[in-house]
């Protein structure tokens, strides 16, 4: 008992050693459209805290492509209370939204963050929040103000809060990890000689179904991230692939090939007896649920070609939602359900489009030649996608208007298959 | 008419993998005269009862046609194509004669496309495969075909030789 748990210590320590050097770097490759300026100060008392607060707030905001940071360096002293912020010399500086706060040590060695977001125009207060954490918690409480902000001037969600999982090849090692959506923290939660594929995050974010090699075939895996435990779900005979969640988090739906080729199923999500879906003598894979549960969205070539179609979630006649083309295929809804991302061939050359569902409009986003994998930020603002980039597999993102391009750096070997996280249920 | 194509392709197999060696090889002998083909003159006088007790193991050795397990595949296809029949059949042949032999089929893609439909062709791939050897007798439960669809690839180069190597259907023997 005592050996397994060193076991799984040292296994620990040399997953994070990996995972050290697997940081991932997010780059802005385009950005248009206007950009709100926003000043972001360095908050009081932050230089003695281990993290960076304010930085790390700029820093996702600015990754976005929708702000541009504005420049508060020499600012003396800081303010850290509304009464003083000189708003004219910041209106003097175009800035339109401004942010302040300050860091102080609490008893127990905590320390509370607190800051204020203000509309330089009308000089008032938008936001004000106080934050009593453990110095650890410093990264993530930045990214709670970076959603606090984001919402704010934006309207929508922030999803700087949000993890992504992906998975990184190295020679022949496989692993899977998972990052802070900013590419901070990234750490490999498995590890394998054989290939790793189709992660797929659990609604409430505390699971990654996926698919594993090591039983040298095809199997769906579920694994519980805060244990640490994983469980397979669907090992029949043939394959046993493409997990996607129920949006209550009960099922799975999957590609079995227990009975015929290529055809998507229902399963319990802890596993057990499968029910058919379709029942065609094509290929059916690629499940995806809508958000709300109605429709499973999914590739097929019955028509002779790959492409994308959707079937009640109960069962029922699919219906084809893409025409243009020979080969659409791998199907994702967007969180309001009204668009699907998906991979599509043109002269040899596969990129990320999206499809409006209710008027059939096609729109292609990305420029690459195997372009994969797209998966959607839970705000819908971005796509978040498997790019070839010198020979090796890279994630990139793309705003879902198309505007904002993301390249996400690693120096790690090959990175593929992401998968956006929900956002945290707090 | 089949059978004769079906031998000659296998005798043209046979010649290419040096027919010396081959004699040696007991179950491809066996079998072949369990089929009665009259390519095959060498099988009369071998029969299960004298079956030398030693000699290479005839799905490793390198001279023996079983020892070959890769079919490869046009881009877009899944038709196994006149080349790598008489490779199939053999094995196909081998599965009748030892009863107790399973397979798998692993079915291959190259890098173009979604992971999870290119596992699906791969599997596709895998099943044209097994058909040609139920056709010739093997039970369907002694194949299970699965896909690694383009996550095995034979080459890493991006490249259409690279491509072309990594459009294939491997057989497994259960316990390789």
């Amino acid at each position: 008992m005592k050996k397994s748990v060193l076991a799984i210590v040292a296994f620990l320590a040399a997953f994070a050693a990996l995972a050290a050097r697997a940081q991932l770097t997010i780059d802005i490759t385009t950005s248009g459209g206007r950009q709100i300026p926003v000043a972001i100060l360095p908050f009081a008392g932050e230089a003695a805290q281990p993290q960076p607060v304010s930085t790390v707030v700029g820093a996702d905001l600015a990754r976005t492509g929708l702000f541009r940071l504005v420049n508060a360096v020499g600012v003396s002293p800081l303010p850290t209370e509304p009464s003083e912020v000189n708003f004219v010399d910041w209106q003097a500086r175009t800035a339109e939204a401004l942010v302040i706060g300050k860091i102080e040590p609490q008893a127990g060695g905590r320390v509370e963050v607190r800051f204020r977001l203000f509309d330089v125009q009308k000089q008032s207060q938008l936001a004000s929040f106080s934050y009593v954490i453990a110095p650890a918690q410093l990264r993530a409480t930045a990214h709670r103000i970076a959603d606090v902000i984001y919402e704010k001037l934006t309207g929508e969600k922030g999803v700087f809060s949000t993890k992504v999982t992906y998975v990184v090849k190295r020679g022949t090692r496989y692993e899977l990890q998972v990052a802070d959506a900013d590419g901070a923290n990234a750490q490999a939660v498995l590890a394998s000689n054989e290939p790793i594929i189709s992660p797929a995050w659990s609604p409430d974010g505390s699971r990654i179904a996926y698919v594993s090699f090591d039983q040298k075939k095809p199997v769906v895996v579920v694994q519980n991230l805060a244990q640490g435990t994983t469980r397979v779900v669907a090992a029949f005979w043939g394959n046993n692939s493409a997990p996607a969640w129920s949006p209550d988090g009960t099922r799975l739906a999957v590609t079995l090939t227990k009975d015929d080729i290529s055809q998507i199923y229902v399963i319990p999500a802890d596993g057990g007896q499968p029910r058919r879906m379709t029942v065609t003598p094509a290929i059916d894979t690629e499940p995806n649920f809508s958000p709300d549960g109605k429709w499973i969205a999914f590739t097929s070539d019955r028509g002779g070609s790959p492409q994308i179609y959707r079937m009640p979630a109960e069962g029922g006649p699919a219906q084809r939602l893409t025409f243009e083309g020979t080969y659409n295929v791998r199907p994702r809804f967007s969180p309001d359900g009204k668009s699907i991302a998906f991979v599509q061939r043109e002269a040899g050359r596969f990129r990320i489009a999206v499809l409006e569902i209710a008027t059939g409009q096609v729109t292609v986003l990305t420029d690459g030649t195997l372009d994969d994998s797209p998966t959607y930020a839970p705000n819908g603002k971005m796509i978040l996608y498997e790019a070839q980039a010198n020979g090796r597999g890279q994630l990139a993102a793309v705003s879902s208007d198309g505007r904002v391009r993301q390249r996400l750096v690693s120096s790690a070997g090959d990175v593929r298959d992401p998968a956006w996280g929900p956002l945290p249920t707090n | 008419m089949k059978k004769i194509a079906l031998s000659i392709a296998m005798a043209t197999l046979v010649a290419a993998c040096g027919s010396q060696e081959v004699k040696k090889d007991v179950p491809v002998d066996d079998r072949t005269g369990a089929t009665t083909q009259p390519t095959r003159p060498t099988t009369s006088t071998t029969s299960p009862t004298t079956r030398p007790t030693i000699t290479a193991n005839p799905l490793t050795d390198p001279a023996n046609v079983l020892s070959k397990r890769s079919v490869y595949f046009d881009f877009d296809s899944n038709v196994v194509k006149d080349e790598y029949r008489g490779l199939v059949q053999s094995h196909a042949k081998y599965m009748v004669d030892k009863r107790d032999t399973k397979i798998r089929v692993e079915g291959n893609c190259d890098e173009r496309g979604s992971r999870e439909y290119n596992l699906a062709l791969g599997q596709r791939r895998a099943e044209a495969v097994k058909k040609v050897m139920t056709v010739l007798g093997v039970q369907e439960g002694r194949i299970e075909t699965v896909s690694f669809g383009e996550e095995k690839p034979a080459a890493a180069a991006h490249d259409e030789a690279s491509w072309a190597k990594n459009r294939r259907g491997d057989i497994k023997y259960a316990g390789e």
